[in-house]
């Protein structure tokens, strides 16, 4: 089984200019920072304008066994028209889906401008043969995928193999054709912040376009500092290199507050070139809810119970 | 940041977003017209008569009038010290005067809204730092040192701990609520004492921690507060009534008080100037290190004499590291004080801001690149962008003198041994920062910097159980930690 060489690679790899370095990230002072950020006090207007954008972020998703064509086809009409009493909020960016249910997505955001994500190659665990994940990445494009959310192999990365967790996304991204490629680090199984740093950077050397921290399966999903980490990372492979690669955190985001949060940390970090849903996702599924209940507070100020809001 | 290529065209453009103002209220806190002096347990008019104004440095405004304590106003609150200690505080019993510790701590802790909006008011520092940084670490003072009163026995084995008696302390304006708790909780804990004197701009909360000793019940004359300005601090210097002289503050009013208490038997505590390397090697976190040179040099307006303010970057990295802090720095935010977004806050006084324009002139005149990020400034106020000096010399003036502001020299270094001769050539010796990861390196330039505190991987933190002091003309003796106490003790 191959090593990782003392050398460390990845490094080696591709990434064109290459990095001059992967450097190292300390784990105090990441979680002070993001916990700086954290504190921002975002009001009125300034507050309406984020929850706004994080609708237009989110990527609206539903990954359970019990997935039926009528709990996704629900999941699309809220996708399209968030608060049906409200005509004036945007529809989410995407909903994200298991492969089986592509085609229903598909069907019922059709000419919306909603995308259709969909997980492949393995989700969640990666445990499976290349070719098998390759071939179910080229599946889903052809059922209609706008967007494939793959995984890495962390067994592979965990033990220093780091090549064929390149290889492997490099196939991926050949597979996926224009469809645009989000790589799931699953952050919660590296352990440390220096791997989720050069998890990141390996990523998008192999071509990502996307780095998402989460599968939602596995605790902790993101969290502030874990996507704060990320973001450092792809500033780093843009003012390198000139790349831009987008992030997407997924899973535990479920309070307003804390989507706030994280438009902060990017504001501050990545600058307003990535406050857009090119290049800023949220991955969650009570998160809309909340979102909503808080922008109908700002305009009428007052809370409505969370009756007044549709489950789907 | 430049413009991102390959934007799929159609797409709406990306957000501008500005924060709203965010402003802390600022009715919580009721300040008076006029503030006396604190003697012997009672606001007093002062017997020189006179007053002066205390403006708040973010909109030049009156914020109210304070007395201006003469010669004859030193001595009664001298004496009212003196009255307290012979009549009891001194014999009570030690977990008695821990009671009161705790019961000031306390309180602090329940009016820390109160103190803080006080403290970036009549300071100009931001309420997140008053708020997150000098309330918690002022209440927390408090409680470690209402927690060794009853211990001193343990503290000094073999040995007899005795109060001092009258403790006169004088503290600067960068901290003045908590600068004001490192001096009285040690010199009340050990059974002193104190007569204190709050720096000339910034009086405010020391007059409310008036109103706090009242509410705490603590006896008449224990604590006694005389404002004014250097004059006040002269008499308080020159009273023969004094045991033990405590201050903070500049090299050159430090040496004055040396020279002055040559001969007496006052016991005396310096905490002066600095001027601290912050060494970053190559193998650093850039972007943690980067957060900890802001954190070193721009906290509190770089009003802090612990201040980060030379960066010794290792060469291999001095590109990408500067890049990183460049842009940084066009992410603080500065102005209003009050508001809770506000990173950087305004410059304490007119004083002081002459005193930053003039030694950032001459940085200019020597040659130093100067970069300031683009940043819109309040019309009214004091106020002084976040600077940073590149190609510096150590025979620059901004390399050598203390500035007190928000100015960064950058200097650069191969190896290091040439880090470590870099970061002691310097008159200061107060603290230093070092950023690597590997735990050797930290150990190895620990055993060679001649500086009080040596932070390894984070900048200016602090904590009430660590002691804290300086080498060479940043002064002697220590605060903070078992190491605070000895100051305010005689030994048998």
């Amino acid at each position: 089984m191959a090593q990782a060489p003392a050398v460390i690679g990845g490094f080696e790899l591709p990434l064109e200019p290459r990095l001059p370095r992967i450097g190292s990230v300390d784990a105090v002072a990441l979680e002070e920072r993001a916990a700086t950020l954290a504190k921002r006090s975002i009001k009125r207007e300034s507050k309406v304008q984020a929850l706004e954008l994080a609708i237009r972020m989110m990527d609206l998703t539903t990954l359970e066994g019990q997935d039926t064509p009528g709990k996704v086809a629900a999941l699309c009409s809220k996708a399209l028209r968030p608060d049906p009493v409200d005509p004036s909020i945007p529809p989410v960016a995407a909903v994200c889906v298991y492969p089986n249910l592509v085609a229903t997505a598909k069907e019922r955001v059709r000419g919306s401008g909603v995308k259709v994500a969909s997980v492949a190659t393995a989700f969640p665990s990666g445990q499976s043969p290349t070719e098998l994940k390759v071939a179910e990445a080229r599946a889903v494009v052809e059922l209609g995928a706008d967007e494939v959310d793959m995984v890495i192999d962390r067994g592979a990365f965990l033990s220093g193999r780091y090549a064929k967790v390149y290889d492997e996304i490099v196939r991926v991204k050949e597979a996926c054709g224009d469809a645009h490629l989000k790589v799931i680090l699953e952050t919660g199984e590296l352990g440390t912040y220096d791997n989720v740093r050069r998890a990141s950077l390996l990523a998008m050397a192999a071509g990502a376009d996307f780095v998402k921290t989460s599968t939602g399966k596995v605790s902790p999903a993101a969290t502030l500092p874990v996507t704060l980490c990320m973001m450092e990372a792809v500033r780093d492979v843009y003012h390198e290199t000139g790349r831009v690669v987008g992030i997407k955190p997924a899973g535990g985001i479920r309070a307003a507050k804390q989507a706030v949060q994280y438009l902060v940390a990017l504001h501050e970090t990545l600058g307003r070139e990535w406050l857009t849903p090119d290049l800023f996702r949220f991955g969650a599924s009570s998160l809309l809810n909340d979102v909503l209940m808080q922008l109908r507070k700002e305009k009428t100020g007052r809370y409505q119970s969370g009756d007044y809001f549709t489950i789907d | 940041m430049a413009q991102v290529e390959k934007r799929p065209s159609g797409a709406p453009a990306p957000l501008d977003w500005e924060y709203a103002p965010a402003p802390e209220a600022r009715d919580i806190v009721r300040i008076r017209d006029r503030y006396g002096l604190f003697v012997g347990g009672e606001e007093v008019d002062p017997r020189s008569g006179e007053w002066f104004p205390s403006i708040s440095p973010s909109s030049e405004e009156q914020l109210f009038e304070v007395a201006q304590a003469g010669k004859e106003d030193v001595e009664l609150a001298v004496h009212a010290a003196r009255g307290a200690f012979d009549d009891g505080w001194s014999g009570i019993s030690p977990a008695e005067r821990a009671k009161y510790l705790f019961r000031i701590a306390r309180i602090l802790q329940e009016r820390a809204r109160e103190l803080a909006v006080a403290e970036s008011l009549d300071g100009g520092k931001p309420i997140r730092e008053s708020r997150d940084v000098d309330l918690p670490l002022a209440a927390a003072h408090f409680f470690y040192y209402a927690g060794w009163a009853d211990k001193l026995e343990y503290a000094f084995p073999q040995r007899t701990p005795k109060p001092l008696g009258v403790a006169a302390q004088i503290i600067p304006w960068n901290f003045p609520l908590l600068m004001l708790a490192w001096k009285i909780a040690p010199a009340l804990a050990c059974g002193n004492t104190v007569v204190l004197k709050p720096a000339e701009t910034t009086p405010l909360t020391a007059m409310l921690f008036a109103d706090v000793c009242r509410q705490a019940g603590l006896p008449p004359g224990v604590v006694n507060i005389v404002t004014g300005d250097g004059s006040t601090g002269g008499y308080l210097v020159k009273s023969e009534g004094i045991d033990k002289l405590a201050f903070t503050g500049s090299t050159e009013v430090g040496k004055l008080i040396q020279r002055e208490l040559a001969g007496r038997e006052v016991k005396l505590t310096l905490e002066l100037g600095g001027k601290a390397a912050n060494i970053v090697f190559d193998d650093a976190a850039l972007d943690q290190a980067v957060e900890g040179i802001v954190n070193g040099i721009y906290f509190n307006q770089g009003h802090v004499c612990c201040a980060g303010s030379r960066l010794l970057v290792q060469e291999s990295i001095y590109e990408p590291l500067l890049d990183k802090l460049k842009r940084r720095l066009s992410t603080l935010r500065v102005g209003d004080p009050l508001d809770k977004n506000t990173d950087v806050g305004a410059i304490n006084s007119k004083a002081q801001l002459d005193r930053i324009t003039e030694l950032v002139a001459s940085g200019e005149e020597e040659g130093a690149e100067i970069y300031q990020p683009e940043c819109r400034l309040p019309e009214r106020g004091y106020w002084f962008r976040p600077t940073l000096f590149t190609n510096v010399a150590q025979s620059y003036r901004i390399a050598q003198e203390e500035i007190f502001g928000p100015v960064l020299s950058v200097l650069t270094f191969r190896t290091p041994e040439e880090a470590v001769e870099k970061a002691n050539n310097t008159a200061f010796g107060l603290s230093a920062g070092i950023w690597t990861e590997k735990g050797s390196r930290i150990l190895w330039m620990v055993e060679r910097m001649r500086a009080g505190v040596v932070w390894a991987n984070t900048f200016n933190r602090f904590d009430p159980t660590s002691p804290f002091g300086g080498y060479k003309e940043s002064g002697f003796g220590r605060e903070g930690g078992r190491h605070g106490l000895e100051p305010y003790l005689t030994f048998e």
